[in-house]
């Protein structure tokens, strides 16, 4: 039975690679996504706009303004010239954030007076408005320290695992597991609905081969393709990008054939309970959105209220995540993945055996 | 014979017309140049890819031709489509009804398409109504009437607006003998109240009742004419070998391998006759028929006329037969129920698709399961392959319940979908390696035995074309190969030729004759007439249960009546049918 297993894998393969079409479907979303996300898909802010609205022209908010335009963050200044204007940037989205240097400013600061200044942000885009505000702030802050200002306490800040926060280290491992996710489930879920939509399903079903033997049949090209890609793009981020890989590749590997095992449980379910394409496909994003959503890959897990917390348990990828993470930049070994891992395992046997129960009943 | 297109009663001319998809590939139509007359139905008839639809798809001005003209009452569908759309009415293959709309809204939808409103609407949709004899499911989703009321609600949407000229492309697929008989009288009706209708079909007996035909393939019209005319030309051609003793299936090789025999088929327990001149007769006697067989002239039919006209059917040997093994049955099997059914039943939630159906099938015999769509024969076929687990009753195969021992059963078994379930996207010579693979063959054995089938099948030429791109009648040679190539014990055929030209059907059923002969159990289901002769025995399944079980000549019989002395297959079927309904 061993050598028909193979036989119908060689046949998977055939199908999927042999046509354009499919081979597409595979290599692209891989090479586009690795090209454009770690550059389109970031929370650094550079390259905004800022408008200032500068009441009192003195020595000390010219240099700050000069020194405000040398940051990345703000490659354009807008100059304005009275309050309405300055709120009308920030209306029309024409600038991130606005400054007013009241007309007193400069005398302050000289004669050593606290000298506020009004800082307008922009709530719609607030993350990003907030990011803009502190760069302002150092900039700030950096002026008041050189001109000998009362020092405040100061904190020295050292981001562990990514020390420049280098918003390209958080972004590619995690699209490691991302975009396996969609060529593992395109591969499991959408072939199994092609087959029952073209009959061959039921020629498969009257052949010798069992229901666990035809789901094996599927999922193995599907963990295949699952580590093929997951490799590829660590490859990628590691040479390309000059990622750091401090963990085990070993661990890597493992990772990917766990997290292939509990997807393709995932997509033979979606299949076994699609009758065609179109439904699987349907499936897939239904489940796609959702589980990045809620991996923690968009916002942390433990921000999420008690009931989203208790879903992301069941995600597959909240756990591969953080193994990717931990593979490059965490330097992990079995040890610290092992409470990743075991969880992985646990989800693909029981979306493996929910979905052989499902193909079992299609044929009662 | 291709009457002359300037003639002022033609409604549809078509002059000198080609259709290329591909410019190297082969045209679907091929210089063709004819015209139907007014108030006729004109049947275009030929396999599927013959060209009927892209004739028709040109006609109703949805397909720009590659050269050539199309004029509908006067006008040109492509320039001046505007002026046409009101008074064409067209029926694609899968009419575009919206199975999620009750039968109302779907009439609603098209007569506002139409533009068909106000009193007009009203008076329109009662007639429709009335002549579909749909009124009574006004409020039924389309997606749940059977094939025949589904047909009949298309026509009814192509017909609304009151076109003068109505297309139909292959209204009678998928629809059972009782709604196609019915759909004819509508059409009928229509074309004596003046409408110009053109039926395209791949159902020759079914073009018989048109008034002129156009028998097509290969993209050219190969002959035109009523059919009439068309059978007139083989008068004295047909013969029935009657009253034979020993195997009629061996008197039909032994006939067509004798030169004088251009095709023949077996009908029930007679074997029918082509011959390729009027009163040049084979030797009775070589065909070994016993001492009481006799030759009698029958009348001709549409499908002698296009085998005639293609040359010939293929001969009387099968090579497929020669290459598989005489089966022998396990000692513990009965020879007697290879297949077998026993008190058979399956239920989806309140609805009994199969109810109580009990059969065997003995080693050797065909087997053939007839009945109208959604009678319930697809379900049991599916039972007894495996393919679906029954309510009740047991599905046996070799006495092995397909329940607890599926795998050494499904080794024993072959299968054939009627969409030639292949995978499009492999070559034919990876379809084979998978196949063969699948069912335990390797190495050596493999090897051999995928010669063994191209060279049956002449499959060499195709070996690295992809399956999707195969000619039909190829996909269909290739479907049969993948699935008796582990040498199975019974074969299971669903549909196994629908829309594949004749002569190909033909050969099929030589090899499916051969198989026979060397021991193998056929079950098939069918909704060719003329197929079904070719069973040893017929199960005629209607709501569910087995309303008649016999040879075709008992159940043609048991519907014979002082007027009807000779009835057809489909005369019993119909017959059969509506006397479970009384």
């Amino acid at each position: 039975m061993l050598k028909r297993l193979l036989r119908l894998i060689v046949k998977e393969f055939q199908v999927t690679l042999g046509d354009k079409r499919a081979r597409a479907m595979l290599i692209m979303p891989v090479i586009l996504q690795t090209l454009i996300f770690p550059f389109a898909a970031t929370l650094e802010v550079k390259h905004s706009t800022l408008a200032i609205y500068n009441q009192d022209g003195g020595q000390a908010s010219v240099e700050l303004i000069q020194r405000l335009s040398h940051t990345a963050a703000f490659s354009r200044i807008l100059m304005v010239h009275d309050d309405g204007a300055l709120q009308e940037t920030i209306d029309r989205q024409q600038a991130l954030l606005a400054i007013r240097f009241p007309m007193d400013f400069s005398r302050n600061l000289t004669a050593g007076r606290t000298a506020p200044l009004q800082v307008l942000l922009d709530g719609r885009r607030s993350n990003s408005g907030q990011i803009a505000a502190g760069y302002a702030s150092q900039v700030f802050q950096a002026y008041a320290a050189e001109r000998g200002a009362k020092a405040t306490s100061t904190l020295s800040v050292r981001n562990l695992y990514n020390p420049n926060l280098d918003y390209k280290w958080h972004i590619l491992p995690s699209l490691v597991a991302i975009i396996t996710t969609i060529g593992c489930l395109i591969v499991t879920a959408l072939s199994v609905a092609r087959e029952r939509e073209e009959g061959t399903f039921d020629q498969l079903l009257v052949s010798p081969l069992t229901p666990a033997y035809i789901m094996a049949g599927k999922a193995v090209p599907g963990v295949t393709i699952a580590v093929v890609q997951g490799s590829f793009i660590a490859v990628a981020a590691a040479w390309g990008y000059g990622l750091p890989f401090s963990g085990s590749v070993p661990l890597l590997l493992t990772g990917l054939v766990f997290y292939g095992l509990a997807l393709a449980g995932v997509g033979l379910f979606i299949s076994s309970i699609s009758e065609n394409q179109q439904q699987a496909f349907l499936g897939v994003f239904a489940f796609m959105a959702p589980a990045v959503m809620l991996s923690g890959y968009v916002a942390p897990i433990e921000n999420m209220p008690r009931f989203f917390q208790w879903v992301a348990i069941c995600d597959p990828l909240s756990y591969c995540i953080p193994i990717m993470k931990g593979c490059f930049l965490k330097d992990f070994g079995f040890r610290d993945a092992w409470h990743l891992l075991w969880p992985l395992l646990a989800i693909a046997i029981v979306t493996l055996s929910a979905a052989l129960r499902l193909f079992r009943r299609h044929i009662a | 014979m291709i009457p002359a297109p300037t003639d002022q009663d033609l409604t549809i001319e078509v002059h000198d017309l080609v259709k290329r998809f591909h410019a190297e590939g082969p045209a679907a139509l091929d210089q063709v140049s004819t015209g139907v007359a007014h108030g006729s139905i004109t049947g275009l008839v030929g396999p599927d890819g013959a060209g009927k639809t892209t004739l028709l798809r040109t006609m109703a001005g949805l397909l720009m031709p590659t050269s050539g003209t199309v004029r509908i009452l006067g006008l040109d569908p492509f320039r001046q489509g505007n002026l046409l759309r009101e008074k064409i009415g067209y029926m694609p293959q899968k009419f575009g009804l919206y199975e999620d709309l009750t039968v109302l809204e779907n009439l609603d939808l098209y007569a506002d398409l139409r533009n068909v409103t106000g009193e007009e609407r009203r008076r329109s949709f009662e007639k429709m109504l009335a002549f579909t004899d749909l009124a009574p499911f006004t409020a039924r989703f389309a997606g749940k009437l059977s094939g025949g009321m589904k047909q009949k609600l298309g026509l009814a949407c192509s017909l609304l607006g009151s076109p003068q000229v109505l297309l139909l492309d292959e209204p009678g697929v998928g629809v059972d003998p009782i709604s196609r008989r019915e759909l004819w009288r509508m059409v009928r009706e229509l074309a004596q109240g003046g409408m110009t209708v053109v039926w395209s079909t791949a159902y020759l007996d079914e073009a018989e009742l048109c008034d002129d035909v156009r028998l097509m393939n290969h993209g050219r019209v190969m002959a035109s004419g009523a059919p009439k005319t068309l059978l007139g030309l083989l008068e004295g051609r047909c013969l029935h070998v009657a009253n034979l003793a020993g195997h009629r299936r061996e008197v039909l090789r032994r006939a067509l391998n004798a030169p004088e025999v251009m095709d023949g088929t077996i009908q029930g327990a007679n074997v029918r006759l082509l011959l390729r001149e009027a009163g040049r007769r084979p030797d009775l006697a070589s065909l070994e028929a016993g001492p009481a067989a006799t030759l009698v002239e029958v009348e001709p039919h549409l499908e002698d006329a296009f085998i005639s006209l293609l040359g010939g059917g293929p001969g009387g040997d099968s090579a497929l037969s020669k290459v598989m093994p005489r089966v022998e049955l396990d000692p513990h099997t009965d020879p007697h129920a290879v297949i077998e059914a026993r008190r058979l039943s399956k239920r989806f939630g309140d609805f009994t698709a199969t109810d109580d159906v009990s059969f065997r099938v003995s080693k050797g015999e065909v087997f053939g399961l007839l009945g109208p769509n959604g009678a319930g024969k697809s379900t049991t076929f599916k039972m007894e392959c495996g393919l679906l687990k029954p309510s009740e009753g047991q599905a046996l195969v070799m006495g092995i319940d397909l329940k607890s021992s599926p795998s050494e059963a499904r080794q024993r078994l072959g299968y054939m979908a009627q969409k030639f379930s292949l995978y499009a996207q492999l070559t034919v010579m990876k379809n084979l390696v998978f196949f063969s693979g699948i069912y335990g063959l390797e190495e050596e054995r493999q090897r051999v035995k995928i010669q063994q089938m191209v060279e049956a099948f002449a499959l060499e030429p195709f070996l690295d074309t992809l399956t999707g791109e195969l000619p039909l009648g190829f996909k269909q040679r290739l479907a049969l190969a993948c699935a008796v190539m582990h040498e199975p014990q019974l074969i299971f055929l669903d549909e196994p030729t629908s829309g594949v030209d004749p002569v190909t059907r033909r050969e099929f059923w030589t090899h499916i004759n051969g198989l026979a002969q060397k021991g193998v159990t056929v079950m098939v289901t069918t909704h060719f007439m003329d197929e079904a002769e070719y069973c040893d025995r017929i199960g005629l399944i209607y709501r569910g249960r087995l309303i008649a079980l016999g040879t075709p000549d008992e159940l043609k019989q048991g519907v014979a009546t002082p007027d009807r002395p000779n009835p057809t297959m489909e005369d019993a079927f119909i017959e059969l049918v509506q006397g479970a309904d009384r």
